[in-house]
Parts: C-alpha cells; sequence; structure tokens
C-alpha cells in the first residue's frame, strides 16, 4: 500500500527530487522514539548503502524513495521431483514456480535455494538418472539437435539483418515502461488489455525496426542482449495476460476492481484457488491456460492481517 | 557533466589492442559508472544507424559498441571489473565498479578505463577479460564433502560465533579478480586465501582440509597467476575488503598440509 501510495503521488506531480520520482521518508521520529543506535542496529546497512548511492546521509536528511520491481512470482512449471515438461530438464530455485504462491518477501530466494538444492533435488534427480545409466550416449548429430541448431542459427540471422534505427536497450526499456505503468503494483482490466496491445505492436517494431550491432560468430553483447529482450517481450505479453485473467487480488497481485474499502487486497477463493500454468502453443498463438487447483488439508486459508 | 573517455578497444583475445577516444555530454552526477558505459553505447550504436545525429566524436579503427561485464550492478555478483584511471574498480574503497558514481570524478576530466590486467585473465573483447581461471581455482578444492543421505540436523555441528564471523568475512569475496589484477606479480593469493579460510575456520569439510589449500595454490601456480609477496596492493583494492590476514590462515593451512606429507 504504501509502495502504491509513493506511486500515486508522483504520478499526481508532487513527486520530490529533480527526477519527479521520489517520496520523503523522514527518520526523525524513529530516532526520538528508539534512538539512532536501535534505527542503526536494524537498517544500518541500507543507510550505508544509501549514502553511498546520492551521497547523502539519511540521519541528517529524509531518504528519497520510490518503489521498483525487484522481483516477479512464478517461473516455469515443475512437478513434485522439481522436472518440467521436458524430460530430464530440472528446474530449481527461482527459475520454477513452485514454492511462493502469490507473494515472494526478504530471504525467500535463499529459502527456495535451500529447499531446492538442498532438500529435494538431492534425492529426485538421482532416481531420474538411476535408469538412465545403460542408456546409450546421446548423439549431438541427431536431427533434434541439428533442427534445435537451425532455428536459433535462424534467428540470429534474422535479428541480424534487421538493420533498423531503434537500439535493442531503446526497446528494453520501452517494455519496461508498458510493464511499470499497466502490469506493475497496482493493475486493472483496461490498463491490462491496453498493455497486451502496446506489447504486441512493441514487439512488431522490435522485429521490423532494431538494430543490433556488431558481428556473429563473435564476442556479441548487444545480440545477447537482443536475444533476451525478444524473450522479455513474450514473458512480458503472458504476464499481462496472467494479471487480466485472475480478477482477484492476491498477494503481489493487485487489481484495482478488487480490493477492500481500506484498500487491502481482496481474494476470490471461490473461483481463483487456482495455479495458472500457461501453455506455450508457438509464436504469435495464445498461450492456454492450464488450472491447477490448491487443495489444503492441513492449513487453514485465511487472510493475512497486518494490524493487529 | 562531460567527461572525455580513454577506453581501451581490442577485438579478441589475439588482436592487438589500442585505446580509443571518446566524449560523453550532459551526464547528471547521480549516474553510476556504469550508467555512464550504457550511455556511449547507446551513442556509439547511435553513430552506426545515423553517424550524423549521433557522433560520439570516434572515428578511430574499431567503432560499435564497447563491451563490458555486468550484471547485479548491486556490488554482489563480482560480474563487473574495469581498471579506472590505473585502479580496480575505480578511486573509491570498498565498492565495485557498479557501485561507482560519476560524482566522483571532476567535471570535464579525462577518464582512462582498461580491462584487469592479468596474465590469469586474458583478454575476450575490449574490456572484457576471461575469468575462468578461478573457477578452475575453486574447482581444485573450494568445496566439501557431505554425507548423502538424511539432512543433519540443523543445530548437531556448533560453531563459535567468533569463527562463523570471521569465515562469513571472508566469505564475502565475489571473485571480481581486482585482487590479481591488482597485484604487481599477478597473484591471486588474497581470492585462494578468501575461500581456504572460509573453510578452514569451519567444522565441515575437514577432510579434505590439507588436500585443498596444496591443490588450489598448485592450480593458481599452474594458471599463470603470480607468487605473493606481502605488498597487500590486494587487500587496498578489494572491493569487499577481505583482508590479508587470510592470507596468513592460507599458508598456516598449506603449512599444515605440507607436514603431513
Amino acid at each position: 500500500m504504501a509502495s502504491r501510495a509513493a506511486k500515486e503521488r508522483c504520478d499526481a506531480g508532487y513527486g520530490v527530487n529533480n527526477t519527479g520520482k521520489a517520496v520523503f521518508l523522514d527518520f526523525q521520529d524513529a530516532f526520538k522514539r528508539l534512538g539512532r543506535e536501535v534505527v542503526d542496529a536494524r537498517y544500518g546497512n541500507l543507510f550505508d548503502m544509501y549514502k553511498e548511492i546520492t551521497d547523502v546521509d539519511p540521519h541528517e536528511e529524509p531518504m528519497m524513495i520510490y518503489p521498483a520491481i525487484h522481483y516477479t512470482m512464478g517461473g516455469l512449471w515443475v512437478d513434485y521431483n522439481l522436472m518440467t515438461t521436458i524430460p530430464g530438464l530440472y528446474a530449481i530455485g527461482e527459475a520454477n514456480f513452485s514454492d511462493h504462491g502469490g507473494n515472494r518477501l526478504g530471504a525467500s530466494a535463499l529459502m527456495q535455494g535451500l529447499a531446492d538444492g538442498y532438500f529435494i533435488l538431492p534425492y529426485t534427480i538421482g532416481d531420474y538418472l538411476a535408469s538412465k545409466f545403460k542408456e546409450p550416449k546421446t548423439d549431438t548429430n541427431a536431427p533434434e539437435f541439428e533442427a534445435a541448431e537451425k532455428a536459433v542459427q535462424a534467428k540470429i540471422d534474422r535479428l541480424m539483418n534487421i538493420k533498423g534505427k531503434r537500439t535493442v536497450d531503446s526497446i528494453h526499456k520501452e517494455l519496461g515502461h508498458i510493464m511499470w505503468e499497466y502490469v506493475g503494483m497496482a493493475r486493472n482490466k483496461a490498463g491490462l488489455e491496453k498493455a497486451i496491445g502496446l506489447i504486441q505492436d512493441l514487439k512488431k517494431e522490435f522485429w521490423s525496426n532494431v538494430y543490433v550491432a556488431g558481428e556473429t560468430g563473435v564476442f556479441n553483447q548487444e545480440l545477447e542482449k537482443a536475444l533476451r529482450v525478444a524473450d522479455f517481450l513474450e514473458i512480458g505479453e503472458l504476464m499481462a495476460r496472467d494479471a487480466l485473467n485472475r480478477n482477484e487480488s492476491c498477494g503481489g497481485h493487485f487489481r484495482e476492481e478488487m480490493q477492500t474499502e481500506e484498500g487491502e487486497t481482496k481474494r476470490d477463493d471461490e473461483n481463483y484457488m487456482y495455479v495458472s500454468a500457461w501453455e506455450y502453443k508457438g509464436d504469435d498463438v495464445k498461450p492456454e491456460l492450464h488450472k491447477e487447483p490448491l487443495k489444503f488439508e492441513f492449513a487453514h486459508v485465511a487472510t493475512r492481517n497486518y494490524k493487529d | 557533466m562531460n567527461f572525455t573517455l580513454k577506453v581501451w578497444r581490442q577485438r579478441d583475445a589475439k588482436s592487438k589492442g589500442h585505446f580509443e577516444t571518446y566524449q560523453v555530454k550532459d551526464i547528471s552526477e547521480g549516474t553510476s559508472f556504469l550508467e555512464m558505459m550504457d550511455i556511449l553505447n547507446e551513442q556509439l550504436i547511435g553513430e552506426k544507424i545515423d553517424p550524423v545525429a549521433f557522433d560520439a566524436g570516434c572515428h578511430g579503427k574499431q567503432s560499435g559498441p564497447v563491451s563490458f561485464d555486468h550484471d547485479c550492478r548491486e556490488g554482489i555478483c563480482g560480474a563487473c571489473s574495469l581498471y579506472i584511471n590505473g585502479r580496480a574498480h575505480g578511486p573509491e574503497s570498498g565498492v565495485t565498479t557498479c557501485q561507482l558514481y560519476m560524482r566522483k570524478f571532476k567535471d570535464g576530466s579525462t577518464i582512462t578505463i582498461e580491462p584487469w590486467r592479468s596474465r590469469g585473465f586474458p583478454v575476450i573483447k575490449d574490456l572484457v577479460v576471461d575469468r575462468g581461471a578461478y573457477d578452475k581455482i575453486l574447482q581444485a578444492g573450494g568445496f566439501i564433502s557431505v554425507n548423502t543421505g538424511g539432512v543433519p540436523d540443523a543445530n548437531a555441528i556448533p560453531i563459535p560465533k567468533k569463527n562463523a564471523d570471521e569465515s562469513m568475512d571472508a566469505a564475502s569475496c565475489v571473485g571480481c579478480g581486482a585482487c590479481a589484477a591488482t597485484c604487481k606479480n599477478g597473484s591471486a593469493m588474497l581470492f585462494v586465501a578468501a575461500r581456504v579460510s572460509s573453510l578452514a575456520l569451519l567444522p565441515q569439510g575437514k577432510i579434505e582440509g590439507a588436500r585443498r589449500a596444496k591443490a588450489m595454490v598448485a592450480k593458481m601456480d599452474e594458471l599463470g597467476f603470480g607468487a605473493c609477496t606481502n605488498t597487500r596492493a590486494c587487500e587496498m583494492e578489494c572491493p569487499k575488503h577481505i583482508t590479508v590476514s587470510h592470507i596468513a590462515r592460507l599458508n598456516r593451512e598449506f603449512l599444515k598440509a605440507k607436514f603431513k606429507d
């Protein structure tokens, strides 16, 4: 809620700093109430970091803050053994969707890394490999390998030959602005529909007017970036579609249409008690939604209360 | 702010490198060094698209964007490098290049940017070097053996707080390579010491304890890194403040292993 409020004030033109994209966070009252030592013990490293970046000491002047995306929920679909839909391909840690549901909090990444890497994978991957020892080595000249290599090479050649007028960075940034504005902290139906259209247009712009500097066959960071941005355009559109489908507020996903009188998230357990698994159906084809129902046998489903 | 940049350009490991001079203008003080490099690259790519609208003043032998390493941009991944005005990670102490801000430079000044210069880190392109040697050193001994089967109880192996803290200090090494790049002997001693020391302080990994120091030092020598002559330049430039006391611990571990032979 605090983040949404900060963005709302800045959008309304009340932001501080020369960018207008910041609000003040003043610690003076906290210092008076708890003493500087207590506050430093809790947030000292953040104060140091802030001073390093801005050259301003937050003990003396209020901090200037603005929300930013540092995380996305979800990831590759995996089964209970952490294997993806491709046999033998495992996804662990933050690459998979499995552990966190609608929100991720501090140290979630560490927890998932440990849970998957230390507790689960050592048991499951060996089980898969055990049945494979007697199989002959896969031949890298197999038709599947050649087809995959050809497809990647064709994608690279296509990118390099566009020779348009837009840099890869400029399209990446434009995508970022669309996501931030319409698929960010607060979402609504009209905004998400608009975002899908904007991303599709940007995708067309990318594939017809991007300029990828440098050559192929050598170390080329621009090409690497272009391939990533091509993927970001796909995943960005998918995120907007998923957010549009989920007409409830849940965890980090806040639909403006679904909030309490106090502006808190409002779930709709009757209709959305499922995990959305989207199946890729090919380029420019709508992905297919598979609903995996969430069943709770021991935990009691409730609304989190931060107030008491 | 405006800057003149002298940037090392090198087509690949085998080509001869040279400096190119570029101008960047209207850089705000809060811009990070790597963001400034991004701005330069947008200019250099723009020049390719439309040579008139974007003029970075580059008419040299090698055009196009400058390659440089970067990833997390918050000082924890160890990907960024750069020798800036003759110092690893630039003029600030205790920060990586990504945490360096343009306000630390004088407006109108010339900034010289080079890749890590060390035999152990061959140049891949421009400012990007191959730091695979550090991975190879780690593979030689930077691991511990654990029994398979059930996961041990969380409190089964008590570790004194002092040891845990000291081990964590050593473990804060991000493997950026500034130590070897700074060392006049091109020694990776501080890196190896941080890894060995971090594990030597813990009860885990005692099985390969004696082997570890010897194996990692031998690998470091094999990969072309020099020997340590205790100048402590590495400690001065380490963005994570790893101290040479860990080198002392490495030497102790190394000697202990030798006596066991």
